[in-house]
């Protein structure tokens, strides 16, 4: 059974339709894009799978667990952690307490433990920091760590989100377009970082991009979406070539 | 504390950074030792120095009523102030710099909660001694203390949380209200409730029960608050606040039995002053510890971008709902702690002027800092007493001041600042000079 199995899900903002029979089913282990034009809908799906939107029709099912109608809080403890596109960092807080910060769930210390400070609450804030530092290393900041994240450059402010996400050990991680306005540099350096990651952790993942460079080279499947409609799926090379494909991208010809 | 506000009082423009870099190495301990000789100085020969001065008695707030309200004695007032307190707590800190800086090394390597413990107990020290010296001193002191509670607490939602909440006064009445009633009713014949029903002698004892009732009872009203205005963001919370605020306060002055608007008195008088300043202690001890924990870490989280600490597992409702029961529980134990201080309520203490006064110490001190709380409460209640004899300019003079801390420090004076408090009492090393 897949992973992650999306069915039939279908999307109204009042009267508009945003997403409309959308299909999805990621294995474990596996690298899936989503493409698409401005405008296609894909951020809608993230947030319909991840429960900032509720989803009007359809199912959305992680392992035997049905995701639909929990709250993102819950869908992020089931073991999904994603990335904004807009880079949704705290910005009173430093790179540390970020990476802290998303091992919430895991804090089983209660209000007595806030309140008072036992001992209990003392070892879980050390283990979480402490894996906060290695998911960093990972993520190569680890020296940014005490760092406001409005200090930081782009790409570092990127990574954080990157281990943020990461520290709430998900079982798919969703890139919400994790090269967006990145120079060449930095995004062969993000490029490596999600190889390494999925490696390491053997993640499945589920990533938006423009840039069709990333996606053919870390994708083993794309779907291309145009106006809320899946019209084309498959490995990079027969997306690259679908007519249907070029055709959103590029426009169709003039003369039939 | 005491050595912060006489500081303050003398004019040191040029000197600054000379002073700074005499005292810069003094840890806390050596400041509380001097300041302890000081006011045991006061207890002593202040009296016969206030006569010969030409002072009518010691003055009671470090001269400044005196030189308000009479001011051919400004000059003696000031002397009093300098030989009294600025004189032996300068010498005595930096004198007992090395000796103190050791002492500290010491605790701390002892134990932390220990050295917590000697340091506040100095500290309790300085207070007894001080406020004994004159019943104003002491009310004004356990006002001041209450005034950290309320102000620490209102800190979680209006700093920590980023949520508008104006109903703090209105919490402080259902805590003063239900203290007042556990007390009154249990403790004391009255004529309102009847013959008592314990000896009064358990009264002290059972003092801290009616006071966490009191925050209980705030914390349920809070949850009244919370459950409508906590599905969105923005002004909603303020506006439920608000109202909340006036529909207690208009609850209380339709119940009879607590006296409606004539209030409610003869409570007992069991908030001395350990007892103010050992609640004042736990109060800050717990907010401090919710707010560096990770759960209460949440509430920044939440301020600062709601979804995505959704999306990262934080369960942002509770952590509000939670937060705001949190805050307004010690409201209502400060406002029962007020009640007790004063032996009577009414309903019209707890109004707008008091949410102002309230709102005015939080953003004074500094957003999302329980250090500018504290700095905001003490800083604002003193000066409301200092200026007291300007009568109706002192409300121009306050604001006034409010308004240029806005202006040149938009978030208060120590805003977005952790309140350590290993940091705070250990040694403090040399410098090492930097090339």
């Amino acid at each position: 059974m897949s992973l992650l199995q999306v069915e039939k899900m279908t999307h109204y903002f009042g009267g508009l339709r945003a997403v409309h029979n959308y299909d999805l089913q990621i294995e474990p282990g596996q690298i899936r894009g989503l493409i698409g034009p401005n405008g296609a809908g894909k951020t809608t799906i993230f947030n319909l799978i991840t429960g900032i939107h509720k989803p009007t029709e359809g199912s959305v099912q992680l392992g035997s667990e049905n995701l639909v109608g929990l709250e993102p809080h819950q869908i992020a403890s089931a073991g999904l952690g994603r990335t904004f596109q807009n880079l949704l960092l705290w910005r009173h807080m430093n790179v540390l307490e970020h990476v802290i910060m998303s091992q919430y769930s895991k804090m089983t210390y209660g209000l007595a433990g806030a309140f008072f400070g036992t001992v209990k609450r003392r070892r879980q804030e050390a283990e979480a920091e402490d894996k906060a530092y290695g998911l960093l290393e990972l993520v190569g900041i680890s020296d940014l760590a005490l760092e406001n994240v409005l200090n930081l450059p782009y790409g570092a402010q990127r990574r954080v989100e990157m281990a943020r996400a990461l520290a709430m050990d998900p079982k798919i991680l969703f890139l919400d377009e994790p090269t967006a306005g990145m120079n060449p540099e930095e995004l062969i350096q993000m490029m490596a970082i999600i190889r390494q990651v999925h490696k390491k952790f053997g993640l499945a993942i589920f990533l938006i991009e423009h840039r069709l460079k990333v996606v053919m080279e870390l994708c083993q499947e794309i779907q291309t979406l145009v106006f809320g409609e899946v019209i084309a799926e498959g490995t990079p090379k027969e997306i690259q070539n679908n007519p249907k494909v070029i055709d959103a991208y590029l426009g169709k010809e003039a003369i039939d | 504390m005491e050595g912060i506000s006489s500081e303050l009082s003398t004019p040191d423009t040029g000197l600054k950074s000379k002073i700074i870099e005499i005292f810069s190495r003094v840890p806390i301990l050596g400041w509380l030792f001097g300041t302890l000789v000081a006011v045991i100085l006061e207890q002593n020969v202040g009296t016969p120095l206030a006569w010969a001065l030409g002072l009518p008695k010691i003055p009671a707030l470090f001269g400044f009523l005196i030189m308000l309200k009479k001011p051919m004695l400004i000059p003696s007032s000031m002397l009093y102030v300098l030989l009294i307190f600025i004189l032996p707590i300068g010498i005595i800190a930096r004198l007992s710099l090395g000796p103190a800086n050791r002492l500290a090394e010491r605790l701390i390597n002892l134990s932390m909660s220990g050295s917590v413990l000697v340091h506040l107990v100095l500290l309790y020290a300085i207070f007894h001694i001080w406020s004994g010296m004159s019943d104003y001193r002491l009310i004004t002191l356990k006002f001041t203390l209450i005034a950290i509670m309320v102000t620490v607490s209102l800190n979680v939602i209006n700093g920590y949380m980023g949520e508008f909440s104006c109903s703090h006064p209105g919490f402080m009445a259902l805590g003063a209200y239900t203290a007042s009633v556990f007390s009154v009713s249990i403790f004391v014949n009255d004529s309102m409730f009847g013959q008592a029903l314990m000896p009064s002698f358990l009264g002290p004892f059972l003092f801290p029960i009616g006071l966490i009732l009191g925050g209980c009872v705030a914390a349920v009203g809070a949850l009244i608050v919370a459950i409508p205005s906590f599905r969105t963001r923005g002004d909603y919370l303020a506006i439920i606040s608000l109202a909340f605020m006036f529909i207690v306060k208009s609850l209380i002055e339709n119940l009879e039995f607590v006296g409606g608007p004539r209030g409610l008195s003869s409570q007992p008088d069991w908030a001395n002053l350990p007892t103010v300043f050992v609640w004042t202690v736990v109060c800050i001890w717990v907010i401090n510890n919710f707010v560096r924990s990770t759960l209460g870490k949440a509430l920044n989280a939440i301020r600062d971008e709601e979804t995505a600490a959704n999306a990262m597992t934080v369960n942002t409702k509770r952590t509000k709902v939670v937060a705001y029961m949190f805050a307004a529980f010690w409201a209502g134990v400060a406002g029962g702690l007020f009640a007790h201080v004063l032996g009577y309520v009414n309903p019209a203490t707890f109004s707008i002027q008091k949410l102002a006064e309230v709102l005015a110490m939080v953003y004074f001190g500094g957003l999302n800092s329980v250090y500018g709380s504290i700095v905001g409460a003490v800083s604002l209640s003193v000066l409301g007493e200092a200026l007291r004899p300007l009568e109706l300019f002192k409300w121009i003079a306050i604001p006034l001041l409010l308004i240029l801390v806005m202006i040149y420090r938009p978030t208060g004076l120590i805003a977005f600042k952790e309140f350590n408090v290993l940091k705070l009492i250990q040694p403090k090393k040399k410098k090492r000079k930097e090339v």
